[in-house]
């Protein structure tokens, strides 16, 4: 991974995606090879490396027995920095942390204790962030100030890596993606090349009859009854089937148009899908 | 250094926010096994000659208290900080294996010494104790707390449960504080109890201490001194090495 990119990391449950990030944090030794952050072994080197990393751990961790602020301030001393206020209001004002600076951790809400795990990963100004699935269960205004932040931080020269299920998100933020998948990378391309060869719609179709009418574009990948679903290339291969059903004066009852999911792209890269 | 004193400070900060639990409820364990053994046995036994039995076993429950806060400090936190995940903060970030160790059982003599000196303040009120040898008194309480402190450790490390932990509690530390001559001195017992209460690493730590006071003992306070010592750096480096290998910590 190059130095200020956003580097996404997919994969389904169970790929190692974790694992990985676990090895580059230093919670769990490789049983070969080696990982490194900003030049400096993880194993070796290990107190350069975790200085250079901030890791937003992907279970929802705190300490009930602090507030947000004395969380934060022994985040800091924990990597030796002694005043480091300033920084800490920076951060807490950027993730909307300020009112809740004197609140226990207990008494918090899931998507503020995420922000805090956001916080204290940044502590430390790290050049190199990683979020382990930052938006599992927050809602959608947290969702988009994180990125926001995110993005800014980015902006700011920060390599940040991503994992996520969502395909959106990393087509959204992430400039290169690994796929993973049984722990070995099965895809590494920037996200516009990677995505494009995955590009398309899936068109869900329940019709009034049980048969499709001819010239209608893509391919049909399922047939049952009146039930089909058709695999588009465009938006613009979409209007045309409707221009065509409406043509043949096919009833619509009901319609869906999926983006690809990620599961789907998994099986296509690992040949098993249709 | 400043790891190391946050995460000792962050220990202390712990404890002292749940006081109650941490401070006084061993004061008043401590109390009622003062007032119920006292009252049972005052006027039969007498330990060393002028001393009443209620008087002899103060210094006793006083370092029994140490020695099980300073256990139950290390343990307790370690273990919660295990369960519930947020041990990731410390293993995220740079603090060394040998700053872990030294801020964890520093905070367990801590907790140890203000515990022991609570209940022996609170004793004063009801009986008169003397104070033969101060310094005698605190190297005992001091080195008893760090070994209990690092044994806690051990135990927080190797469990993967609370149950476990407090398994290493009812059957080690529980067991071995009781029959070091907390509440009785061991020439009292038949000789094969004597010889096996000599094995016993607390007996050296509750003999000690109680030199300090009363300037007499079952064995001598320099030998039991090299005693506990020893067994502390055995304990010690045995810990240190366990969390060198990561082990249970980093996977």
């Amino acid at each position: 991974m190059a130095e200020g990119e956003f580097f996404g990391l997919l994969g389904p449950n169970g790929a190692g995606k974790t694992t990985l990030i676990n090895v580059i944090a230093g919670l769990v030794r490789p049983d070969a090879g080696r990982a490194a952050v900003m030049g400096a072994d993880v194993g070796r080197d290990y107190r350069r490396a975790r200085r250079m990393l901030g890791v937003v751990p992907q279970e929802l961790v705190f300490d009930p027995f602090f507030t947000v602020r004395e969380t934060l301030r022994l985040q800091s001393g924990y990597y030796g920095l002694a005043r480091n206020d300033g920084w800490i209001d920076e951060v807490m004002h950027h993730l909307d942390l300020t009112a809740k600076a004197d609140a226990n951790m207990r008494s918090l809400s899931g998507g503020m204790k995420r922000r805090v795990l956001v916080a204290q990963a940044l502590v430390h100004k790290p050049p190199v962030i990683v979020l382990d699935e930052p938006t599992a269960g927050v809602d959608v205004e947290l969702r988009q100030g994180l990125w926001q932040f995110v993005r800014r931080l980015n902006r700011d020269g920060h390599s940040i890596v991503l994992t996520t299920h969502y395909l959106e998100e990393a087509e959204a933020h992430c400039q290169r993606i690994a796929l993973l998948k049984d722990g070995r990378i099965a895809a590494l391309d920037a996200t516009r090349s990677l995505l494009g060869s995955f590009s398309g719609l899936d068109l869900r179709l329940h019709l009034d009859r049980a048969a499709l009418p001819v010239g209608i574009p893509g391919r049909v990948v399922e047939a049952d009854g009146a039930h089909f679903r058709v695999r588009l290339a465009t938006y613009r291969e979409l209007e045309d089937a409707l221009v065509r059903l409406r043509e043949a004066g096919v009833g619509i009852r009901e319609m869906e148009v999926h983006p690809p999911d990620l599961e789907e792209v998994f099986l296509r890269l690992t040949g098993r899908g249709s | 250094m400043r790891r190391f004193s946050t995460l000792c400070y962050k220990e202390l900060l712990r404890f002292f926010k749940v006081s109650i639990q941490t401070v006084g409820a061993p004061v008043l364990t401590t109390l009622l096994y003062l007032v119920i053994f006292g009252h049972a046995l005052e006027g039969r036994l007498e330990v060393y000659r002028g001393v009443r039995y209620t008087v002899f076993l103060v210094p006793g429950l006083v370092m029994m208290a140490v020695l099980q806060n300073a256990f139950a400090n290390s343990s307790s936190s370690l273990i919660q900080s295990k369960i519930t995940g947020n041990i990731v903060f410390v293993l995220l970030a740079p603090v060394s294996y040998v700053e872990f160790f030294a801020a964890y059982v520093v905070a367990s003599i801590v907790r140890g010494l203000v515990v022991g000196l609570c209940v022996l303040a609170v004793t004063l009120f009801f009986v008169d104790l003397p104070l033969h040898a101060p310094l005698w008194a605190l190297a005992f309480a001091l080195l008893g707390a760090a070994l209990l402190g690092t044994l806690g450790l051990v135990a927080a490390v190797v469990s993967d449960k609370i149950d476990q932990v407090a398994a290493f509690q009812n059957f080690v530390v529980v067991p071995l504080t009781f029959l070091s001559g907390v509440f009785y001195s061991i020439h009292t017992l038949p000789p094969f109890w004597q010889r096996l209460s000599h094995a016993n690493p607390f007996f050296y730590m509750v003999d000690g201490f109680r030199y300090g006071f009363f300037g007499a003992s079952d064995f001598a306070p320099a030998a039991s001194l090299a005693i506990v010592f020893a067994s502390l750096l055995a304990v010690c480096s045995a810990t240190l090495w366990l969390l060198k290998s990561g082990y249970k910590l980093r996977y």
